[in-house]
C-alpha cells in the first residue's frame, strides 16, 4: 500500500476572470520511505497539490488516500489524527511561525494539540531541537533572533514533533542561502534516513530535486506530465517539457554547461485562466501537431518505470 | 576618453554604512576590471557587498547610510566617483546600463512600455521623439518580445515578469552602453524563462562588446555566463579566476566551500552535499582577522588575528588566504 495515493484529484479556484483549473486530474503514488520530488515553474499547481493533501485548500474532485484511507470524508477528529501522519514545512520559515511565540511554544504546539502531558512535552521539545541542530536555549528565544535556516530548522522540528510518516516540503530551501541551503538539505536526509520518514519535495529547483528525490514528477499548468525515477528522468527524459527544463536548468560546471546541447524552450506559461485546448504544453512545444490542440494526453507507462502525458512518446 | 581604457576599472572601492550601531564596511577594497566583451560575475551570500558593490559603481547607493568613502571607478578611464549627480545623470543609461532583480519594480507603473524606452531615448540621444518611438519598436524587436508592436501600448503590469525583464534590457542597451550591469538579472524568474534571458543578454554583449558585470548567488548562472569569477565574502574579494579555472581547482575555502554546497545534475553524485558550518557573519560583528575563519575548515592561528591579503598563486588568479597560499 502507497503511504501516500492520489487519484485523479482537482482543485479549482473561482476567481474575478474565471475558474482557474490549478490542479487538473493528477494522480500519483508515494511509497514508504520514498522522496518523490514535485517540479515545475510558478502557476503549475505544485504549491496547490501540497496544499490539497494536508487539506488547507477545498478539494473539487478526486480522492486523496494516507494508508489507504480517502481523506475527504474525515470528520475533524480523524483529520487532526491524519495530520499527525502527514506535516508540511513551508517555503518562508518565519511566515510559518508565530513572531509572539517562543520557539518552545511553536515546537510545543502540535504536542499541546495532541493532549501530551507537560513534563513529556518539555522533554519531546530538547529531543526535538537536538535533532535539527539548535541549541537547546532557542526554546526561550522569539522567531525573529534566528536566520533564515535556523527559522527553517525551526519549521522542521515542529513537523517531526509527532513522528509523521511524511512530511510535504514546499519550496523548503529556495529562500536560503547556499551554504545553508546545503546545511538543511543534509538535515533533511539524515532526518530521513534516521527516521524512515517520506517526503513530498516539492520545488523549481531542477539540481536540488535531482540531488534529493529517489522519483520526480514533473507538473505544468496543474497536469503531471512525467513521472519516474531519478535517474531515467535526468538520463532519459520522455516528456518534450522535461527535455526542456533540464535544458534550462544553469549547471554549475563550466565545461559540462558548454558541452550541452542547449535548445530554449520558446514563449512564457500561458495564463492558467485559459489554457490552450488538448495538451496545456501545445502552444511551446517543439513537437506539437495538430492532435495536441484538441486531445489532452493521458498520463500512460512509457517503459522503464516511467510514466509521461505526450500523444508521441 | 583615451582609446585604450579598459570599460570599466575600480581601484580599492570603499563604501561604508553609517548606522545608529556604528559604521559598516559594506565593501572593503574593492578592485576589479572588465574587459570590452568580457563579462565578471560577482559571487556571494547575502551580505557578502555584491549589490552594495553594483550600487556603489553607478553611484546609487541609499545615502544616508551608505557613502563611498574611498577608491575609483574608472568608467572609460574616468573616474566617476567625484562626479556630481548632474553628471551621473548624464551617465547612468548612457555609458553604463543597469538590470534590477526585480523587473517589475524597476519600470514606471503608470507609463506605457513605449513612453519609458523613448524617454530612455530622448534623455540620452539627439533622436526627435518619432524617431525615438521607431527605435524603441526596434530595441523591443531586438529583445525578442513576443508581439512586439503591440505590447509598445502595455503597461507593466499587463506583462509577464520575463517580459518586464526584456523591456528593462530593451532599456539597458537602447543607448549602447559600454558597460551593463545585470544584479541578480534572472533570480526572479522560471527556469525556462532565465535561460532565454541569460542567452539574449549574451548575445546582446556579443554583438556590442559590451562589458558585463554579472552578479548572482546561483553558481549554476555563472557557470553558464562568466568569462571570470570573483568571489565576495563579508564586503571583500576573496578569490578570483577564470570561470574554468574557479570550478576546476578553487583555492579559497569558502569557494570550494559554497562549490562543494551546489548540487550539480550530470556530475559525479555526492552522497552528502559539502555544507559550509554557521553563516554569514553580520557587517557589524566581523571577527577580527580573517572573516571566513570561523566557518573555515583549514583555519590556522594567524587567520583569527590578520586578514589575509590577496595574492596571485598563478597568472591570471588571485586569493586572500593563508592556508591557500601554502598549497
Amino acid at each position: 500500500m502507497s503511504l501516500l495515493s492520489l487519484r485523479d484529484v482537482r482543485v479549482q479556484f473561482n476567481t474575478a476572470g474565471g475558474v482557474v483549473r490549478a490542479v487538473n486530474g493528477v494522480s500519483l503514488d508515494l511509497a514508504v520511505g520514498e522522496t518523490l520530488g514535485l517540479v515545475g515553474e510558478s502557476g503549475c499547481g505544485k504549491s496547490t497539490l501540497g496544499k490539497a493533501i494536508m487539506k488547507l485548500v477545498p478539494v473539487a474532485g478526486g480522492e486523496i488516500l494516507v494508508e489507504g484511507v480517502d481523506i475527504a470524508p474525515l470528520n475533524r477528529e480523524q483529520l487532526t489524527n491524519m495530520r499527525r501522519k502527514v506535516q508540511m514545512i513551508f517555503q518562508d520559515p518565519y511566515g510559518s511561525l508565530n513572531p509572539r511565540s517562543t520557539v518552545g511554544r511553536s515546537v510545543a504546539q502540535p504536542l499541546v494539540l495532541a493532549g501530551w502531558k507537560a513534563d513529556a512535552t518539555a522533554e519531546r521539545v530538547e529531543t526535538l531541537l537536538r535533532w535539527v541542530g539548535l541549541p537547546s536555549d532557542a526554546k526561550q528565544r522569539y522567531p525573529h533572533e534566528f536566520s533564515g535556516g535556523q527559522r527553517q530548522r525551526i519549521g522542521i522540528a515542529r513537523a517531526l514533533a509527532l513522528s509523521p510518516k511524511l512530511i510535504i516540503c514546499d519550496e523548503p530551501v529556495s529562500a536560503l542561502d547556499v551554504s545553508v541551503r546545503a546545511q538543511v538539505i543534509n538535515l533533511l536526509e539524515d532526518l530521513k534516513s534516521q527516521f524512515g520518514v517520506s517526503y513530498l519535495f516539492i520545488s523549481h529547483d531542477l539540481s536540488v530535486v535531482e540531488h534529493i528525490a529517489d522519483r520526480v514528477a514533473v507538473m505544468y499548468l496543474g497536469m503531471l506530465f512525467e513521472v519516474g525515477g531519478r535517474d531515467q528522468i535526468w538520463r532519459e527524459p520522455r516528456h518534450p517539457y522535461t527535455r526542456a527544463l533540464l535544458a534550462a536548468a544553469p549547471i554549475a560546471n563550466p565545461k559540462l554547461a558548454r558541452a550541452r546541447q542547449r535548445t530554449v524552450l520558446q514563449g512564457e506559461l500561458p495564463s492558467p485562466l485559459n489554457p490552450p485546448p488538448g495538451c496545456p504544453f501545445n502552444s511551446r512545444c517543439p513537437m506539437a501537431q495538430d492532435r495536441c490542440r484538441v486531445e489532452k494526453p493521458a498520463l500512460r507507462a512509457v517503459g522503464n518505470g516511467v510514466q509521461a502525458a505526450c500523444h508521441f512518446v | 576618453m583615451s582609446g585604450s581604457a579598459l570599460p570599466l576599472e575600480i581601484v580599492d572601492l570603499r563604501t561604508t554604512l553609517f548606522t545608529r550601531r556604528g559604521e559598516m564596511k559594506a565593501v572593503d577594497g574593492l578592485s576589479l576590471t572588465v574587459a570590452a566583451g568580457e563579462t565578471v560575475a560577482l559571487v556571494g551570500e547575502s551580505g557578502c557587498g555584491k549589490s552594495l558593490s553594483a550600487l556603489s559603481i553607478m553611484r546609487l547607493l541609499p545615502d544616508p547610510p551608505a557613502r563611498i568613502v574611498g577608491g575609483q571607478v574608472k568608467l572609460n578611464g574616468r573616474d566617476i566617483v567625484p562626479l556630481p549627480e548632474e553628471a551621473m545623470l548624464g551617465i547612468r543609461g548612457k555609458e553604463i546600463g543597469m538590470i534590477f532583480q526585480d523587473p517589475l519594480s524597476s519600470l514606471n507603473p503608470v507609463a506605457t512600455v513605449e513612453k519609458q524606452i523613448v524617454e530612455v531615448l530622448m534623455t540620452h540621444t539627439e533622436l526627435g521623439r518619432g524617431q525615438a518611438r521607431v527605435r524603441a519598436h526596434e530595441l523591443l524587436e531586438l529583445v525578442g518580445m513576443p508581439d512586439a508592436a503591440r505590447r509598445l501600448d502595455a503597461y507593466p503590469h499587463q506583462l509577464s515578469g520575463g517580459m518586464c525583464q526584456r523591456v528593462i534590457i530593451a532599456m539597458a542597451i537602447a543607448c549602447s552602453p559600454s558597460v551593463l550591469i545585470a544584479d541578480e538579472p534572472t533570480t526572479a524568474l522560471d527556469v525556462t524563462v532565465q535561460a532565454q534571458v541569460l542567452a539574449l543578454l549574451k548575445k546582446l554583449q556579443a554583438d556590442a562588446g559590451m562589458a558585463m558585470i554579472f552578479i548572482t548567488h546561483d553558481l549554476g548562472v555563472v557557470a553558464e555566463t562568466a568569462d571570470r569569477v570573483v568571489v565576495m565574502y563579508a564586503g571583500r574579494k576573496v578569490e578570483e579566476a577564470s570561470v574554468d579555472d574557479l570550478f576546476e581547482n578553487p583555492l579559497h575555502p569558502y569557494t570550494v566551500g559554497l562549490i562543494g554546497a551546489t548540487p550539480t545534475p550530470g556530475a559525479e553524485r555526492a552522497e552528502r552535499l559539502a555544507d559550509i558550518p554557521g553563516m554569514v557573519p553580520p557587517l557589524n560583528a566581523l571577527p577580527q582577522g580573517c572573516a571566513f575563519a570561523p566557518r573555515c575548515p583549514r583555519v590556522m592561528d594567524r587567520c583569527l588575528t590578520q586578514k589575509p591579503a590577496l595574492t596571485a598563486p598563478a597568472p591570471g588568479r588571485l586569493v586572500a588566504c593563508f592556508a591557500a597560499e601554502r598549497t
